[in-house]
């Protein structure tokens, strides 16, 4: 029996008849709206539609297509823009005959046309098993491998294909019972992809952003909630770690935000360098863009579309590091469907699984070995737009508990342009332990000590500074005037950071531990000064404070910052001659 | 398609009226609903196999269950686009209240419109010179730019609304206003409309108006009205077109009342969990488009409830636009006008449509420097209250001093008052004379030889 829609409201709907299973992907009405079922009863299946359901009448028909919601995995998705069911957004344009999205429109989200020149790595005669590379194509900035799919195990090749160059539509080997490894393979985005084993996670996700490499670091494979108000700058630093962070394939997901924000990155990254590779950003970086205007259900699907893809790569051995920007829209979706499906809310009318949703979520991040016996992470790094900029709302406070770093966005800071406004009272990262020996081993041993000064000081800071808006700073003796100034360094100095900077956008490591080494190697000798009852203004020359918090800026090398280091030495140097005599 | 009609509700509460025994009813339909002789206009807004509610925008007033006959027309709510509307007034339905007579074209569109493609966006970078240098110098307002204003009852949104319309000049192009007034009171509209009289503006001006005392849910539609026809004049004519929209407050108070009467469930204060989305698909449809002349701009108005920009409207709001100017009642009090809350405003779009080739190249530092001394200003004021001004170092004397001559003369102008970007950059110069050369680190030295000595 044909299946019928029986009651429609917005993106929900009801359809009569038809035999689906949970999470099957559908067709929907004349228009062939693409859904997913996510309720059965009876002879009723609930089915949340990905499109507008405007103009569909009771009684159009709804046609089962077998298969779970699923993306598609293979040459051809770096550099491009799709939307949150995987739609690339630049045939929707075609097809929808200009810029205005239409309804219905089905396209496959790879180029059929492109030719790709392919590396065999097997033979008629060997055995295939899950997971292993048969092949691979060169994309982009990275070796793109083609792995055989799940459940597919002992199973001799007895065909290769006889062309070198071929479309993603094309077979590459046929096994000896009948199977074709294609050029592309799907997955169904709710589960996630299996690895041989997690790992632990103990190398750094460099960012070039000081405030998160020196003070607040993430792991590979870790995840990192940004939560913050708006107008504090979430999606600024979203960028930044997307143009920055050392992985080998960003996913940006733009998740209910605004659509000039993906234009941003779609004129921006293909002009951006890589640091690390010199290529293009675009060529490491996938868009999936379902912005606040788009249909609500699609972006509750993005989030999962993102991070499938992310595993894909990760599969292939690479680090993946994904951006979603906003995980409160996603929740919101999610309220939203919850809503129609008239289900009883839990706190501020979320439902009540949105707490362990998220938790899917983040713990589809991780570091681990590959069925492949490779190494690769995905790293998860989601934005949180509490209403208010109030941080006791449900979806950071679930968040919270689920992520090991949280970098809380400040609305004072911001007001006052100091970005990235990362609250350094209120943050913290679960990865500096983990973390300690790879920074000790790999920048210098004594990083990780600078660290933990830099943090005493800057909370001593915090609690002089409510002595300091009572009764101002002249009441406090010397030894504290001096940790409000350095603290001050530190925060103007390091943690300020101009992302429009040419050179500052973007700081290597070591630069970052010789700025805090700077610093606080001045603030030791400052201290021995202090003690000896120097002047303060003796101590902290202005020409030398000025050089130190300008560094960032003017000292382009790392043998710029020594300099600025045997300037404060010398200026040392005299002021002990000086205080000598 | 067949037209259906039926005679007979069987229910009838608030805005909604509930049919039975219906076939083929679409989801978001237009019906019309004839009862006493008057026509009503109304959408489909959920079906049930047989069952189908309807919201009517007028409101069920009089209305009785037997005598009301409901026409379904088969097609969403659309609304007739032609050329010749520059310079009409419309309803909040988009039906001409000049008394002009009906809009003559064969070109009508559904008001909902569809989502801008991502891919196809351009992204925004031109500058729009409103005159004010508040706004030109620190929230720079760029074309195809969303940026709301975040007022109070009482204070001078509507003026200030008004003189960027009437002062914003762009480069090359011609200009359209589109004015929708959702629940607005009479007194506004008639001082927002005469404004414009007598000024080139007027004949370019298209507005649609819902007053406070027309029906409520009307006003769920009266932007979406408003800006089919901005996007026709834009995307279609290639005008540059600036679209006000006051008050978003009123709007977001529609949509709870009407949540209400569909008995969903409530999220923050009331409103409906989905208001983010619905005030997205207002809002995202500011933009350029790639291929197309015009440009869609956005200045939506609202008023915060009680000053609070934790309310959920400024809020959601604040997350789809690009930025928000925030009035402040401090200012205001001191009869500071436009009283521009500096601090907590902000243009997102603004990085890359200022300086060299866009407006001069001293004017991303000048403006970061004066964020940056203004809010120094604001810990020097709160440090001055308690241990007194005598008490103050000289350098934080300068600030004050700064922030005094910064609130009276670079912010404080006149309703008429029109100030180039040269002019307002040389003034923002002549605020930065008044502190220490040394606390200039956020301009280069070449800029301070260059700009500070022709000021002082």
């Amino acid at each position: 029996m044909e299946a019928k829609v029986v009651k429609i409201n917005g993106p929900v709907v009801v359809a009569e008849g038809g035999n689906f299973v949970i999470n099957e992907m559908v067709r929907v009405g004349n228009l062939k709206l693409i859904g997913e079922v996510i309720g059965l009863d009876d002879d009723f299946a609930t089915i949340q539609v990905y499109e507008e359901t405007s103009g569909m009448k009771v009684g159009e028909p709804v046609e089962g297509t077998g298969n779970l919601l699923s993306v598609v995995l293979g040459p051809g998705m770096i550099g491009s823009i799709y939307d949150g069911i995987q739609r690339p957004l630049k045939f929707v344009e075609k097809l929808s005959g200009g810029p205005f999205i239409q309804k219905g429109i089905e396209t496959f989200p790879l180029n059929t046309h492109k030719r790709w020149k392919v590396e065999f790595l097997l033979e008629a005669g060997d055995t295939v098993n899950e997971g292993q590379i048969y092949a691979q194509v060169k994309e982009g900035a990275i070796v793109h491998k083609l792995m055989v799919p799940c459940g597919v195990n002992n199973k001799k090749i007895v065909e290769r294909i006889d062309k070198s160059e071929l479309t993603v539509k094309d077979y590459v080997y046929i096994l000896e019972d009948g199977t074709k490894l294609g050029m592309y393979q799907t997955w169904p985005v709710r589960i996630p992809r299996p690895v041989k084993k997690r790992l632990p996670e103990s190398v750094p996700l460099i960012t070039g952003q000081r405030v998160i490499d020196t003070f607040f670091p993430i792991a590979k494979g870790g995840t990192a909630a940004i939560p913050g108000g708006f107008g504090t700058g979430k999606t600024m630093l979203q960028h930044q770690l997307a143009k920055w962070a050392d992985a080998d394939i960003i996913v940006y997901i733009g998740c209910g935000e605004r659509g000039n924000e993906m234009t941003e990155v779609l004129t921006e990254f293909p002009k951006l360098q890589d640091p690390r590779t010199g290529k293009p950003l675009m060529e490491r970086t996938i868009l999936i863009a379902n912005t606040s205007n788009m249909p609500v259900s699609a972006r509750e699907a993005s989030i999962y579309t993102g991070i499938t893809i992310a595993e894909y790569f990760r599969d292939m051995g690479y680090n993946v590091a994904i951006m979603a920007d906003s995980t409160s829209r996603w929740a919101e979706a999610l309220r939203e469907l919850s809503g129609r499906l008239e289900e009883i809310p839990a706190e501020e009318g979320y439902p009540a699984y949105l707490a362990s949703r998220i938790a899917q979520f983040y713990e589809r991040a991780g570091y681990a070995e590959t069925l492949s016996g490779k190494r690769g992470s995905v790293t998860v790094i989601g934005a949180v737009s509490p209403p208010g900029g109030d941080f006791s709302e449900p979806v950071t406070t679930h968040t919270k508990r689920f992520v090991r770093c949280f970098w809380a966005l400040d609305r004072e800071l911001a007001y006052s342009r100091h970005y990235p406004a990362i609250n350094w009272n209120t943050s913290y990262s679960g990865f500096i332990q983990d973390l300690r020996a790879w920074y000790g081993e790999n920048v210098d041993e004594k990083f990780p000590e600078y660290r933990d000064k830099a943090m005493s000081i800057l909370e001593e800071d915090g609690k002089l500074q409510s002595i300091i808006n009572i009764m101002g700073e002249d009441v406090l003796p010397d030894s504290q005037k001096l940790v409000v100034r350095i603290a001050k360094m530190i925060k103007v100095g390091i943690l300020q950071q101009n992302a429009y900077s040419a050179v500052d956008s973007y700081c290597p490591l070591k630069k970052q531990f010789l700025m805090l080494k700077t610093v606080m190697d001045f603030y030791e000798k400052a201290k021995e000064f202090v003690e000896k009852k120097v002047a303060m203004s003796v101590i902290l020359k202005e020409d030398i404070v000025s050089k130190i918090m300008r560094m960032k800026e003017e000292a382009k090398t790392e043998e710029d910052i020594m300099e600025v280091y045997r300037l404060v030495q010398d200026h040392f140097k005299s002021v002990e001659e000086k205080y000598r005599e | 398609m067949a037209v259906k009609e039926y005679t007979g509700v069987k229910k009838a509460f608030g805005p909604l009226i509930v049919l039975e025994g219906v076939k083929g009813a679409a989801y978001d339909e237009l019906v019309e609903i004839e009862a006493n002789g008057k026509k009503r206009l109304g959408k489909v807004i959920t079906i049930d196999k047989d069952l189908v509610i309807i919201q009517i925008f007028e409101g069920t007033a009089q209305l009785s269950l037997p005598n009301t006959k409901v026409r379904f027309t088969g097609k969403p709510l659309e609304v007739k686009l032609s050329p010749d509307m520059l310079g009409r007034v419309f309803d909040g339905l988009g039906r001409p209240r000049d008394g002009l007579g009906e809009v003559v074209s064969s070109e009508k569109r559904d008001i909902n419109g569809l989502p801008i493609n991502p891919y196809s966006r351009v992204y925004p970078r031109n500058f729009i010179q409103t005159g004010i240098s508040t706004i030109d110098a620190l929230f720079t307002l760029i074309r195809g730019q969303k940026l709301p204003i975040f007022s109070g009852n009482g204070l001078p949104h509507n003026e200030l609304a008004v003189q960027i319309a009437r002062q914003s000049t762009i480069k090359e192009g011609e200009f359209v206003v589109v004015f929708a007034a959702i629940g607005l009171k009479n007194s506004d509209v008639r001082f927002i409309l005469s404004s414009f009289e007598g000024t080139g503006a007027s004949k370019n001006i298209i507005s649609f108006l819902n007053l406070a005392s027309d029906p409520v849910v009307e006003r769920i539609a009266t932007p979406r009205v408003a800006l089919t026809v901005a996007e026709y004049f834009a995307f279609d004519l290639g005008y540059h077109v600036l679209v006000i929209m006051s008050d978003i407050t009123n709007y977001c108070e529609a949509l709870r009342e009407l949540s209400n009467y569909r008995g969903e469930i409530p999220s923050r204060k009331g409103y409906p969990g989905y208001m983010y989305s619905d005030l997205a698909t207002i809002y995202e449809r500011a933009g350029i488009i790639e291929g197309k002349e015009g440009s869609l701009t956005q200045l939506p108005i609202l008023t915060m409830p009680n000053d609070d920009i934790t309310h959920p409207i400024p809020d959601l709001t604040g997350y789809i636009t690009e930025g928000q100017i925030v009035l402040s009642r401090d200012l205001h009090m001191r009869g500071i006008y436009p009283p521009i809350n500096v601090l907590s405003s902000l243009s997102r779009l603004m990085k890359d449509g200022i300086g060299e080739g866009y407006t001069r190249e001293d004017h991303p530092n000048v403006a970061s420097q004066l964020f940056a001394a203004y809010s120094r200003v604001q810990e020097v004021r709160s440090l001055a209250s308690i241990i007194g001004e005598e008490e103050l170092t000289d350098v934080d004397k300068a600030y004050l001093r700064f922030g005094e001559s910064f609130e009276r003369e670079f912010i404080k102008q006149d309703f008429s008052e029109d100030r180039s970007i040269e002019q307002t950059l040389d003034l923002a110069w002549k605020m930065l004379s008044y502190l220490p050369e040394e606390e200039l680190t956020r301009v280069s030295k070449e800029q301070i030889d260059k700009y500070l000595k022709k000021v002082k």
